[in-house]
């Protein structure tokens, strides 16, 4: 197995692995702890309009991807507190429309379009040193604003309305958060594509949310199962000769199936004696 | 008594609807208050209007110098229901974030808060409950852990929404007994529909129906209800307690 590591494009995976796992354990645990899952499908799918437009210009598609992700975020709350739209109806607006527009984007771009497969379900070893550049400084300001801002952020995200009461910035929070939801969702896009995404910012901390019921602890455990079924998966993958994104996702599964197993039987165990 | 909060001509209205109207009302210290009043008929919604969480369209709310600091002298006892009891949090740090707030808001918390929450664990007697997720809490256990989180700052002020939902009586009494200690050091402001129990604690009434009316004593007749246009349910105290529906005067 050693001999992966001659190559380049493998290092680079196991980068974007890493960068990845944490930007998602992160964000992943605030999506997860206050119920955004699916705002965050909305995003995902959104994005995909901004990949074809950059492809239709000629231009980075991630770059595309960032700029739809942000405004889709933000679009969602704009109609569901402006709009009087009920939440999960904007979301499927704004999840459709980006698909949309991602496809007649794509369909009237002359020549045929390789790596469009790659954007739907992820190609982590196509992984290039501007994508590890962008992961890296998001994973990062990600930390960083956890770091610095870990109990107010547990805070808004409990009780927003207390937070409010207490005069916390509670917007500011959760428009920033809101934003790096989106770009680290974008970031994630290289590793699993549009379709499968999700996965990496739910699997993990469902998993580690079997054994603890503590925010931080779910947050750093999702980091260690997010890369070890990253890792895993792409290993199994590279000898298999299976698409990356989808084998990484059937892991990750797989990890929280065997965590679910355990808690099952220690509960029997337990009623055994 | 000094004043601490003067409620005045106080209207809010959410899309055009008025929910509150003119509303006049003053919390001095050591009061304690029983608002009572019909679902929908702007209880919780006088509550968010001292708290800042609702803009009133006219009218204002006064607070004295002592008061200046709205968040940390209120304490904010919210209707437990709303919470999302799945939220990976446990009940220490559900206290310790009512310390959070005012200008070190960014600095996290210091030794002292945490002190300090363990000070309130041990005068709320929830020292066994206070490492578990809020999941496996009881609704009395609950209230107990939201309480703490409105006493850690020291409030000159305590406004509970509520809190005798989802309890057993045993807890209830409980409770009662304890507001009744902290109102010796703090205003305390209580939203009920059990008129009949919190009629023994409460040294004033406030019936809010769309307007507000206020009954400077504990005891209050039924003709006085009506005529306040404050339907509600009314247990009577006697040997064997017994409700009474009172009927509705008006047409909705």
């Amino acid at each position: 197995m050693l001999e992966l590591f001659q190559y380049d494009f493998f290092t680079n995976a196991l980068l974007a692995a890493l960068l990845s796992a944490i930007s998602c354990g992160i964000i992943g645990t605030y999506i997860v702890a206050r119920r955004m899952v699916f705002i965050g499908g909305g995003i995902t799918h959104a994005s995909f309009g901004g990949i074809g437009i950059a492809y239709f210009l000629g231009m980075n598609p991630i770059l595309g991807a960032a700029v739809f992700a942000v405004l889709s975020a933000f679009g969602i709350n704009y109609f569901t507190q402006r709009g009087n739209i009920r939440q999960d109806s904007s979301i499927a607006i704004w999840w459709s429309l980006g698909m949309a527009i991602g496809i007649v984007f794509i369909a009237i771009t002359p020549g045929y379009s390789p790596n469009l497969m790659s954007f739907l379900f992820g190609s982590i070893l196509t992984v290039t040193t501007a994508d590890l550049i962008y992961m890296a400084s998001l994973s990062v300001l990600v930390s960083l604003l956890f770091i610095l801002f870990f109990r107010v952020i547990v805070m808004i995200s409990f009780d927003e309305e207390f937070a409010r009461a207490r005069n916390l910035p509670v917007n500011l929070f959760n428009y920033i958060l809101m934003a790096l939801s989106a770009l680290v969702i974008v970031a994630s896009i290289r590793i699993s594509g549009v379709i499968l995404v999700l996965s990496l910012l739910t699997l993990p901390q469902a998993t580690a949310n079997l054994f603890t019921k503590k925010f931080s602890a779910i947050m750093v455990s999702s980091i260690f199962i997010g890369f070890f079924g990253m890792v895993t998966g792409l290993v199994i993958s590279y000898y298999t000769d299976l698409p990356s994104g989808a084998t990484i996702i059937l892991v990750l599964t797989g990890l929280f199936g065997v965590g679910k197993a355990i808690i099952v039987g220690k509960q029997i165990i337990t009623n055994q004696n | 008594m000094s004043k601490l909060i003067d409620i005045q001509d106080l209207t809010v209205a959410f899309d055009s609807k008025v929910v509150l109207s003119k509303a006049n009302l003053s919390i001095s210290e050591n009061d304690f208050i029983g608002v009572i009043g019909p679902n929908g008929g702007g209880k919780t919604t006088l509550l968010k209007a001292i708290l800042g969480l609702v803009q009133p369209v006219s009218g204002q709310i006064i607070f004295s110098d002592e008061m200046q600091n709205r968040g940390s002298d209120i304490g904010y006892l919210p209707q437990v229901n709303k919470f999302d009891s799945r939220f990976p949090i446990s009940v220490f740090d559900v206290i310790l974030s009512g310390s959070a707030g005012q200008k070190n808001w960014f600095k996290g918390y210091i030794q002292k808060d945490k002190a300090k929450v363990e000070k309130i664990i041990h005068e709320l007697g929830i020292e066994k409950i206070a490492r578990k997720p809020i999941g496996e809490l009881s609704g009395g256990q609950m209230q107990r852990a939201f309480l703490g989180r409105a006493l850690i700052s020291d409030p000159k002020l305590l406004i509970l929404d509520e809190p005798d939902t989802y309890v057993d009586n045993q807890f209830e009494g409980e409770l009662y007994k304890k507001l009744r200690e902290l109102n010796t050091r703090m205003a305390i402001l209580l939203v009920s529909h059990d008129m009949g129990t919190i009629s023994t604690y409460v040294k004033g009434i406030a019936c809010v129906n769309r307007e507000l009316h206020y009954h400077p004593s504990n005891i209050i007749s039924r003709e006085e209800l009506a005529s306040y246009n404050c339907p509600i349910q009314i247990i009577t105290h006697g040997s064997v307690p017994h409700t009474v529906l009172e009927t509705h005067s008006h047409k909705h």
